[in-house]
């Protein structure tokens, strides 16, 4: 131990020792007080509340192509999401329709690569995209991550 | 005169007189390594759902019934796997290490005063075996590391070597003065010599003594079990699993399990040696005195073990770890000095008469 | 009983792994050995592996080697277009995604002359402050984790759960935000958000004193960090350190002041400085920074204006020929971004300069001399997120 001036070792030793052990208490203090207190608890048991899990509106789960009343989607097929997709995750496959103009023909997502980045829906003029609000996505086929989103009925479940 | 004083030892008295002594004696031990053997999986449910409330959150709650039956789940996971040796290890003290902690446990828990006639064996010298076979612990973990051929291991169970040797001065001195203030070493004396009310208590009977030698005994025997804040050789953020990173299945979970018994024999001693052991608490008011002597006295020791464990708990979620020198400064500089003075104060104390 | 140690013949080389001094091989001593501190080990905060030159527990050198996460990002960059590009930058520094989207944003605007509406600004600076406070948080936890008090990582934690409902609710994302767009960001605040931010100013007041209590103030905290790892103030600025790990020695910089971007200087804050340099002082000054970025949020808060949250919306983003850079204070020190562009839609090349990089390099400095223990506690001050690193 170094010897300071003032003041002596031993009395500095000392108080150490009293505010070391002081402050220890205080530390148990501020872990009991979570001990005592069960409404503090913040975690939730997951599988079973899954009835109550709301996720955000904003939440960027997965891209679906929501349905209006009459089953209708909004996509024109103009590919404007496919050029704004950072990592070709979307690619458009038009077709013509019996006046020969161009509609779209499947729409494939393929959700193994994309990065739920957002650019697409940001970038549609129709709003004929979103990102939904599924999350439990874990497939034991990697082909089952790919989706063609227009022919799924409203939601990937 | 012992084991077994009570009634079933009286009734194998009268059928068998001949081997009473041997049967008595079989059916206490055997009751002893039930006990040993179901305490850790009691006490890793406890340590994890003690745990989980100071960190705000719940535990494990799927398996069994608010995840009783967790512990018996992990237990029976490493059972069955797949005991590995690593190459170049000294095969037999490699598989030796392990049995070593767990049986030193076992052989302090067969003294420990459970009840009046609740007691294996009483020797009279108790104390001194207890600190004896403390050392065999030591043992273990510094074979453990040296048989694994691994460089970290072997760190691990230096450092742990040194911080237990070192502890086990301080707790030598505490009992050293519970030893010198009752006038004998035998357990159970020591218990009744805390007969009367609750201030008979050794750690009130001795005014502000009492409370220092029990903080110091619990310093010292936290850190003799190497838990945090004295976890240095298991300390996973350094050392990834230190003196027993070799070890799997089974082997480990010798480890683990003699660690938790471990535990629980400390925080008996600490209830025998300040609590009062199985004496219930007498507070002066009589109806309420009357109901706590109704309840048998095992109870009374197993609640106050538990409230000592659940202090240890309390330590391990509280505090960062102390570093190895750090941790030698405070035995040699701290509380060795201190126990030395505590030792004269409590002598003085007795000589002028004012135990209370 | 061979223990794997390398020895080191008097004479000869031996076989020292590569990046270490070549030592006189007569002051040498025969108890050294080299341990690996592997990619995987719990407190290098990710993929970094340490080769440490040990004698007993004390720790002579120290070579870090990187690369376990490098994944091309700035090459990537060179192939997609600006406005793709910003998805990229979540990557560098998890922790603080927003702050590395506000750098990028900035560069951007400064190329093609964009003005950013008041309330895009006050938006980007409350989001800025909060990811600060996230990332201090996790790394609060995380720090008392490595030191043995575990109870401190669940703390930080449930405080952090509350940002980042915040964020989650603001752009659907909780960790890789991609929110900010040049001239604002993609979307306006929900209506939850200022009674969100604060309800999460009162909670951390309060959680902030708790800390102290269980940390800060804590006699073996103490022990553990003061006069651990000092860095001197010559050596701060040499190696070029920046964030808490330079004022900690005593340097008084901190981009928001003295470089000012967005409309900080508005903004009435302090920049707490540090003398020692020590481990202390780097973790104290963390939690103060945690403390003043409460005050700017209260302070935007109380004058958040109305108005559009995004200034131009291009289809295509084309940057005139030239270099352009901008200078942000991330949770850990100065990300600067340097684009060079040639007018066409992709940039010719994107750099960036991490603050952990530099705060790593500095590592072999501090360790020297120290115990084994004591490296975690350096590791942890230093506060470097691996993939900003390796980028």
């Amino acid at each position: 131990m170094k010897k300071k001036n003032s003041p002596p070792a031993v009395l500095l030793y000392l108080s150490k020792c009293s505010t070391g052990f002081l402050s220890l208490l205080k530390g148990m203090g501020v872990t009991i007080s979570y001990f005592v207190q069960p409404g503090k608890i913040v975690t939730q048991q997951y599988p079973e509340n899954r009835d109550e899990l709301q996720m955000m509106a904003r939440f960027r789960g997965h891209l679906s192509m929501p349905r209006d009343e009459k089953g209708d989607h909004g996509c024109t097929a103009c590919g404007i999401c496919e050029k704004a997709c950072p990592n070709g995750s979307i690619s458009v496959l038009t077709t013509k329709d019996i006046s020969g103009r161009k509609i779209l023909g499947k729409y494939v997502y393929r959700l193994s690569q994309c990065t739920l980045c957002n650019l697409c829906v940001e970038s549609c003029p129709y709003n004929a995209i979103s990102m939904g609000r599924n999350f439990e996505l874990a497939v034991y086929d990697r082909e089952q991550l790919t989706f063609v989103l227009n022919e799924t009925k409203g939601e990937l479940q | 005169m012992y084991p077994l004083q009570n009634g079933i030892g009286n009734l194998i008295r009268s059928l068998f007189p001949e081997n009473a002594m041997l049967i008595n004696s079989t059916i206490s031990i055997i009751s002893l390594l039930l006990l040993v053997s179901l305490l850790p999986v009691f006490l890793i449910w406890l340590e994890r759902k003690v745990a989980a409330r100071f960190q705000a959150r719940i535990g494990p709650m799927r398996v069994g019934y608010h995840g009783l039956l967790q512990s018996t789940a992990d237990g029976l996971k490493l059972i069955f796997k797949e005991i590995l040796k690593p190459e170049g290890a000294d095969t037999f003290v490699f598989f030796l290490a392990p049995i070593l902690p767990a049986s030193a446990t076992f052989l302090v828990m067969a003294i420990l005063p459970f009840d009046h006639h609740l007691q294996v064996a009483d020797p009279a010298g108790g104390v001194i075996y207890v600190i004896g076979i403390s050392g065999l612990s030591i043992l273990g973990i510094l074979l453990a590391g040296w048989a694994s051929n691994n460089k970290y291991s072997l760190l691990g169970a230096m450092r742990s070597g040194a911080q237990m040797i070192s502890f086990e001065i301080s707790l030598a001195l505490v009992m050293l003065l519970i030893v010198m203030i009752t006038g004998t070493a035998s357990l159970r004396e020591i218990v009744l010599s805390q007969q009367g009310s609750v201030l008979d208590w050794w750690i009130f009977k001795l005014p502000g003594l009492g409370a220092i030698a029990f903080l110091m005994y619990m310093i010292s025997s936290t850190a003799e079990l190497n838990r945090a804040p004295f976890d240095i050789s298991e300390a996973e953020s350094e050392l990834t699993g230190g003196f027993a990173t070799e070890y799997s299945g089974i082997s480990f979970a010798m480890f683990f399990f003699a660690e938790f018994v471990n535990m629980f024999v400390s925080a008996g001693i600490a209830s025998t040696f300040f609590l009062g052991g199985f004496l219930a608490p007498q507070i002066g008011i009589g109806v309420i005195d009357m109901l706590f002597l109704l309840i048998p006295g095992f109870i009374w020791f197993f609640l106050k073990t538990f409230a000592v464990i659940f202090l240890y708990m309390w330590f391990r979620w509280t505090f960062p770890r102390l570093r190895v020198d750090q941790l030698m400064y405070l035995e040699w500089k701290m509380l060795l000095p201190a126990n030395l003075i505590l030792l004269m104060a409590a002598g003085y104390f007795m000589a002028m008469g004012w135990v209370l | 009983m061979d223990l794997h140690t390398i020895q080191i013949e008097p004479g000869t080389n031996g076989t020292i792994p590569e990046g270490f001094t070549r030592q006189d091989p007569s002051k040498v001593s025969s108890e050294e050995y080299f341990l690996n501190m592997g990619p995987q080990h719990p407190s290098t905060h990710g993929v970094l592996r340490l080769v440490l030159r040990l004698d007993g527990e004390n720790v002579l050198e120290l070579v870090p080697h990187l690369g376990y996460i490098h994944r091309g990002i700035e090459k990537v960059a060179e192939s997609q277009t600006y406005l793709q590009n910003i998805h990229l930058t979540d990557r560098l520094d998890y922790l603080s995604s927003h702050i590395n989207n506000l750098g990028y944003c900035l560069a951007i605007e400064r190329a093609m002359d964009i003005g950013v509406p008041e309330r895009a600004e006050y938006i980007r600076i409350m989001v800025c402050e909060l990811q600060r406070i996230q990332s201090h948080l996790l790394w609060w936890g995380v720090s008392g984790m490595d030191l043995g008090a575990i109870t401190t990582f669940l703390y930080g934690f449930k405080e952090r759960e509350l940002i980042t409902d915040i964020f989650e609710e603001l752009c659907g994302a909780r960790l890789t935000m991609n929110f900010f767009r040049p001239g604002g960001s993609f979307a306006d605040v929900p209506d939850t958000f200022i009674p969100r931010v604060k309800n999460v100013i009162k909670i951390m007041h309060k959680a902030l004193q708790e800390y102290d209590t269980l940390l800060t103030g804590n006699i073996i905290f103490q022990e553990r960090t003061k006069g651990i790892g000092i860095l001197s103030r010559e050596n701060a600025l040499s190696y070029g350190c920046t964030g808490a790990v330079l004022r900690a020695s005593g340097v008084h910089y901190d981009v928001r002041k003295d470089d000012p971007y967005s409309i900080y200087p508005s903004f009435d804050f302090d920049i707490p400085t540090g003398s020692n340099g020590d481990c202390f002082d780097r973790y104290y000054l963390k939690m103060e920074e945690m403390a003043q970025s409460l005050r700017i949020l209260e302070q935007a808060v109380a004058r958040f204006p109305e108005g559009v949250y995004r200034s131009k919306v291009k289809t295509a983003y084309k940057l005139p020929e030239g270099s352009y850079y901008s200078q942000v204070e991330t949770a850990r020190g100065l990300l600067g971004t340097y684009i060079v562009a040639t007018g066409k839609p992709q940039p010719y090349r994107v750099k960036f300069r991490s603050p952990s990089f530099s705060n790593l390099s500095v590592l072999n400095e501090l360790a020297s001399g120290h115990k084994l223990a004591d490296l975690v506690t350096i590791l942890a001050t230093l506060d470097f997120v691996v993939p900003d690193i390796d980028r």
